[in-house]
């Protein structure tokens, strides 16, 4: 790992004002995760490094109704185990347990892997499903708009995810197909039902990465079965294709991995 | 340079580290607690996992400095000198290891684990839960097998496991 200077923030304030002295240079951490490893292997150095981790206005899971509400800040583990997350949306609790191993999962942050966006992330999907709002330092912004490619988002420079939130749908569920060795999703499916509306969100095998597949979402708004499913293809073309897993591979586990998601929502 | 300061396995620990200084090499190199090692330093093996606060994590994914003012447990810590926690008994009754040298990681996981679930195990859910602990020489069965047991005595003794 190269040099860097470490920063421990005690706002949101402290931590825009700690970014902005590092002249763009410096790079928020969260559980670190993702941002130690790749620091490690000198894929990333950053001149500094300011710490999310006690900043007490990312922390917090606020459920009020159907509106769920979690704070950048949270573990993954925090929101597996949130007894008020499980009692509305249980599906999302399971995804959250899904990630990585029990030691990530108290460290890792939803604030982190949300503003990473990596192509194999697991919320992505789901909050693309749920219609959810990503909550900034500075604003609010769809999944929709938020989520832009691999690793891209709509995020500007020094601007910090602080909370996400979606309403509860009325059942959802993750399925996720994962890489043997490093255990993330080759293929992970959030399926999102509100009355008749169905949403489906793709993680880990789009080429341009996470994304909704509308057709399935048209098929199971009709017939809400796996076997709504049983005519539909997915583009080969559009999905990711490397030595885990070649696009004709993944293509096809999207329709695998939909059907077991809508089975578990059924 | 930052000048950190922790309570590692109940004891004060004060020093200046470089701020790239990864905890694990605070532990074993400043502090010579060489009983957490490293595996494959890459976040896989869990031959690192220690606690913090109370939490199992890998202490080659975190700087040391990320680490002060907390409370660090290591497995040198989980018993008074010349005793054995229970799990480390249990590991050592069940034949829970061959090498050793997954096992710190492994007995550290295992009693963030029995914690977490007050002790209520199924092997289905310590297996799932050992996803991040790799061990290249039992095939895990005896591993599996000192957790439940271990869990088995914590559950029947009515006593918390956790270290801190």
């Amino acid at each position: 790992m190269y040099e860097t200077t470490y920063h421990r923030a005690s706002s949101v304030a402290d931590a825009v004002r700690i970014a902005g002295e590092s002249g763009g240079e410096g790079k928020f951490l969260s559980g670190g995760m993702t941002l130690l490893p790749t620091m490690k292997q000198r894929l990333a150095a950053p001149s500094d490094l300011i710490d999310l981790r006690h900043v007490p206005e990312m922390k917090g899971i606020a459920v009020d109704a159907r509106r769920v509400c979690i704070g950048g800040g949270m573990t993954h583990g925090e929101i597996a185990e949130s007894a008020d997350i499980r009692a509305v949306a249980p599906g999302f609790a399971e995804l959250a347990g899904l990630i990585g191993d029990p030691a990530v999962r108290h460290m890792g942050t939803i604030g982190g892997s949300v503003a990473n966006n990596d192509p194999a992330a697991d919320y992505p999907a789901a909050l693309l499903a749920l219609d959810g709002l990503i909550h900034t330092d500075r604003r609010e912004v769809p999944a929709a708009d938020f989520f832009r490619g691999l690793f891209e988002t709509a995020l500007e420079e020094g601007e910090i995810v602080t909370a996400v939130s979606f309403e509860a749908p009325d059942a959802s569920a993750y399925e996720k197909f994962r890489n043997p060795a490093s255990r993330y999703a080759m293929c992970g499916a959030y399926v999102a039902r509100r009355g008749t509306d169905v949403r489906v969100g793709v993680t880990g095998a789009g080429a341009d990465g996470v994304f909704r597949w509308s057709a399935a979402e048209q098929a199971l708004t009709q017939t809400f079965d796996p076997a709504a499913l049983d005519r539909l293809t997915v583009d080969a073309g559009l999905m990711l294709s490397d030595l885990h897993g070649s696009s004709i591979y993944r293509a096809n586990l999207v329709t695998v991995v939909t059907k077991r998601a809508v089975a578990k929502v059924a | 340079m930052t000048a950190i300061a922790m309570v590692v396995n109940g004891r004060e620990a004060t020093a200046e580290v470089a701020d790239r200084t990864l905890l694990v090499q605070f532990l074993r190199d400043t502090l010579h607690l060489t009983g957490t090692h490293v595996g494959c330093d890459t976040s896989q093996c869990g031959a690192c996992v220690v606690h913090l606060d109370g939490k199992a994590v890998k202490s080659c994914t975190l700087l040391a400095v990320q680490a002060s003012g907390a409370h660090v447990t290591t497995i040198e810590g989980l018993a008074p000198a010349g005793d054995l926690h229970p799990v480390q008994a249990a590991f050592r009754e069940h034949h829970g290891l061959q090498c050793g040298f997954c096992t710190p990681g492994m007995i550290m996981t295992a009693v963030d684990m029995i914690a977490r679930h007050d002790g209520a195990l199924d092997e289905k859910t310590v297996r799932d839960e050992l996803e991040g602990n790799l061990c290249r020489c039992t095939g895990y069965h005896n591993i599996v097998k000192a957790i439940l047991a271990a869990a088995e005595s914590t559950r029947s003794a009515g006593t918390p496991l956790a270290a801190e």
